[in-house]
């Protein structure tokens, strides 16, 4: 099976790596071989944090650039710095809400505005689509249900490997009992949002 | 995944582990007895792994003091006949080095694999050392696995061919391997004898020079026979595709190799080097002889393509190799695919369609990392910045060491001067001390103060030096995710432990001038601050406040501070001097975000106009 390589990237402590496991784990239960790469230590304070998967056959979990399938960005800069991943044929998520860096007063560049990193990404990709998770994530009733919106919006991406029951299956095997109800609509949600984009 | 999972039973079950963990399993599966680390990245997740699950698991672990002091409590447990496992990261064997020499020449009884997980590109290091320079500085053999799978086989065979042996393997992985997410089907776990016996044999154990010459001499004899072992192993694996190309490669190298080969269908024969040392010259004979092209691809430094080299000098032979050596790849930093795959076009003479890439034009800033909101050392670099303006001492000098503070490095701390290693900042203070009149302040954690910091500071002492040693004491070694250390009243395995106190050591060592501070408090620390920095002395200050990521998880964030924007003068003190994330701007005015916002109260002390409140 040729791999579906997903590349996922956003700040520290948003919960990167977990989704990242549900999904490989979800991927592995269906039977399908998974590879991934994450990387923890200094990068964890605060600093860009990306994750690699690639279902489907494959030896190593680093995505050639230019070569994912499908960029799943937890931040909307993040998204931009991370486009040297996508090619004309990759679908994009990414969350609208931004994090400003600590130090972005002391910065020489300054932060993009979003339409203007909504723009890059629409043109460079074959469809683009941008969610306020942490919006949604509130509204579901808590702002760290935010991975779970943007797992449910990569769900709804046309040829995403996985359906729903699947990674809801690896959600409940991953995710804290008692945060299940709110985690499940934020994913519930973000996957309603990109479906009817 | 439960954690716990890792000790299920289930053979031929399959489990979605991160390198670190298929370690443990495999540690598990080889019933390995007794097992030590001290903590470091990318190998933290092994000992964090045994930690919770040792006790159910029936063996031993510990986080020593450092790694010297792991590879020791190893070494004798594998006298003792267990099955001993020691890991850390590829900075960490330096420090145990001294022991590793020894062990290799007295050898053990039971199995003894020691792991060093390398660290390529630097992801969380001080520098990319390659560890394959261990094998053959020690002469003994090495593993190197290309994926958690391997990784959790390949501990089973280590312990295997240490026990037949009777010499400890080491094992490399780097960052991609020991980070890397796969499937892994298990293996039965095998019960460990944990009671061990040692039987004296002063001349096999203790090398002096009499015994120690005849102990080289029995070492070089296992490593002849380990060759016979290495050059027919089936861990040593040729992909045959035909061709007059062949490509030697290993670890996390082989996987880019195997992913741009298939992909492209390239006519290129790969041989994959597991057991990669003694180095298995006729194997590489064999492979080579009938290829006219050879390409070797290895992370970080050229130390097959030497050998391949010296394979070819010693046949006679006439091949082109191409490597590091003559530029085809990079010389340094970890490899990608789109790395392996440039090197192998230049020697192939392709010209494969590239993959469309686009990269933005827009400058975009950039997002290092921080201390976290509620940091007290964000506190304690605040303060002694005071104290020094306050005393108006210019040139001084922040001798730094390893761990968070190191980000003390970035503005507008600038606390990070020089740094070498663990413990480094203590023993460097006393070089400042001697070599100029410039005033020192020296940072140093708690975790690392047990570390390495004991020796040079009781050298600070006895040398009659003049400095300021800040001990940031967070208590816990929190870079690597937060494991305790011998100033905790907890061991290795969550079971209660004797506290050592760093004051009660501090005064051992000597040291005349020594206080606590709560580095919370601003204006007495820095009162405090200002006594340490007149003192013409060693002085020693502790500023003990627990790290906020262990204070968060046990949930006892009790105000929020509170910005009152009519009284704020926009002076933007608090945004430039603390640069703490969860204070911000936003159309022009300081807003602080409750959200991150872990109520430490530094700004609200610090405000000049005290327009930050704290809030319930």
């Amino acid at each position: 099976m040729k791999p579906y390589n997903i590349y996922i990237s956003g700040v520290g402590g948003q919960g990167i790596i977990k989704t990242s496991t549900v999904i490989g784990e979800a991927a592995m239960k269906n039977g399908m071989p998974v590879v991934m790469s994450e990387i923890h230590g200094m990068a964890q304070r605060g600093g860009v944090v990306s994750t690699q998967l690639k279902i489907g056959d494959a030896y190593s979990p680093i995505i050639q650039e230019g070569g994912a399938d499908l960029l799943l960005a937890f931040e909307p800069m993040e998204a931009l710095r991370a486009i040297s991943q996508i090619n004309r044929e990759s679908f994009v998520v990414t969350n609208t809400s931004s994090i400003m860096p600590f130090n972005i007063t002391a910065s020489e560049n300054p932060y993009p505005e979003l339409s203007v990193i909504l723009d890059e990404l629409q043109s460079h990709s074959k469809k683009l689509f941008a969610l306020d998770a942490e919006q949604i994530a509130k509204d579901a009733g808590h702002i760290l249900s935010l991975n779970m919106v943007m797992l449910g919006g990569a769900v709804a991406v046309p040829g995403f490997p996985l359906d729903r029951e699947v990674i809801m299956e690896s959600m409940r095997e991953n995710l804290p009992e008692k945060s299940m109800p709110v985690n499940l609509k934020a994913f519930e949600e973000g996957f309603r949002v990109c479906l009817e984009k | 995944m439960n954690i716990k999972e890792i000790l299920k039973e289930g053979k031929d079950e399959k489990l979605f582990l991160l390198g670190n963990e298929a370690t443990v399993r495999g540690a598990l599966e080889a019933g390995v007895a007794v097992a030590s680390t001290y903590p470091g990245t990318p190998s933290s997740e092994i000992g964090d792994v045994l930690s919770k699950i040792s006790p159910e698991a029936g063996l031993y672990f510990e986080f020593s003091t450092n790694e010297k002091v792991a590879l020791e409590v190893a070494a004798a447990a594998a006298a003792s006949g267990l099955r001993s496992f020691t890991f850390m990261k590829h900075v960490g064997l330096n420090v145990a080095s001294d022991s590793l020499m020894s062990v290799a020449y007295s050898g053990v009884n039971g199995g003894m694999v020691i792991l060093s997980a390398d660290d390529p590109s630097m992801f969380s290091s001080q520098n990319e050392q390659d560890n394959r320079h261990y094998a053959r500085l020690a002469n003994i053999p090495m593993i190197e696995p290309s994926n958690p799978q391997e990784i959790k086989d390949l501990m089973k065979y280590s312990f295997e061919i240490s026990e037949k042996f009777q010499l400890p393997i080491l094992m490399r992985t780097t960052t991609r391997v020991s980070h890397m997410r796969g499937m892994v089907e298990l293996g039965p776990i095998k019960e460990s004898k944990n009671k061990g016996f040692f039987r004296k044999d002063p001349g096999r154990f203790v090398p002096v020079p009499e015994t120690a010459r005849k102990m080289h001499g029995v070492l070089m004899e296992k490593m002849e026979k380990i060759e016979d072992l290495t050059n027919k192993s089936p861990l040593n694996r040729i992909f045959n595709r035909g061709g007059k190309i062949g490509v030697i490669t290993g670890g996390s190298a082989f996987n880019y190799v195997m992913d741009v080969v298939e992909e492209n269908d390239l006519k290129v024969n790969v041989l994959k080097l597991t057991f990669s040392y003694p180095f298995p010259e006729k194997l590489i004979f064999k492979f080579i002889k009938d290829l006219d092209r050879i390409v070797v691809v290895e992370e970080v430094d050229p130390v097959m393509e030497k050998e391949v080299l010296a394979v070819i000098g010693k046949y006679g032979l006439e091949k082109k190799v191409y490597g590091k050596l003559d530029g085809t790849l990079p010389m340094i930093y970890e490899y990608s695919p789109d790395i392996v795959l440039e090197g192998l076009e230049t020697v192939l003479d392709l010209n494969l369609q590239k993959k469309e890439v686009y990269r933005t034009e827009i400058p975009l800033p950039n997002r290092p990392p921080t201390l976290c909101p509620g940091c007290p050392h964000r506190a304690a670099y605040y303060s002694i910045k005071k104290a020094v303006n306050n005393l108006g001492l210019e040139n001084v000098i922040y001798p730094t060491d390893i761990g968070c503070y190191t980000l003390g490095i970035e503005s507008p701390y600038q606390a990070a001067d020089y740094l070498l290693s663990m413990g480094s900042s203590i023993g460097t203070s006393c070089g400042f001390s001697k070599a100029t009149d410039q005033r020192i302040v020296s940072f140093i954690g708690d975790s690392t103060f047990f570390h390495a910091g004991i020796p040079a500071l009781i050298n600070a002492v006895h040398n009659k030096n003049r400095f300021l040693l800040v001990i940031l004491d967070n208590s816990t070694t929190a870079m690597t995710g937060g494991q305790p250390h011998p100033g905790l009243p907890v061991d290795g395995m969550g079971g209660e432990a004797p506290q050592i106190s760093i004051e009660e050591l501090v005064k051992a060592a000597g040291v005349q001038f020594s206080k606590t501070v709560n580095p919370l408090n601003l204006t007495r620390t820095q009162g405090i601050f200002e006594e340490a920095l007149q003192y013409d002395g060693v002085a020693v200050v502790i500023s003990k406040y627990p790290c906020m990521l262990i204070k968060s998880r046990e949930k006892r964030k009790t105000v929020t501070a509170d910005i009152d924007l009519d009284k704020c003068e926009n002076c933007l003190e608090c945004l430039k001097d603390l640069t703490c994330p969860a204070i911000y701007e936003e159309d022009g005015s300081v807003n602080i975000d409750p959200m991150y916002c872990r109520g430490c109260t530094v700004c609200i002390q610090m405000c000049p106009e005290k327009a930050i409140s704290a809030k319930k």
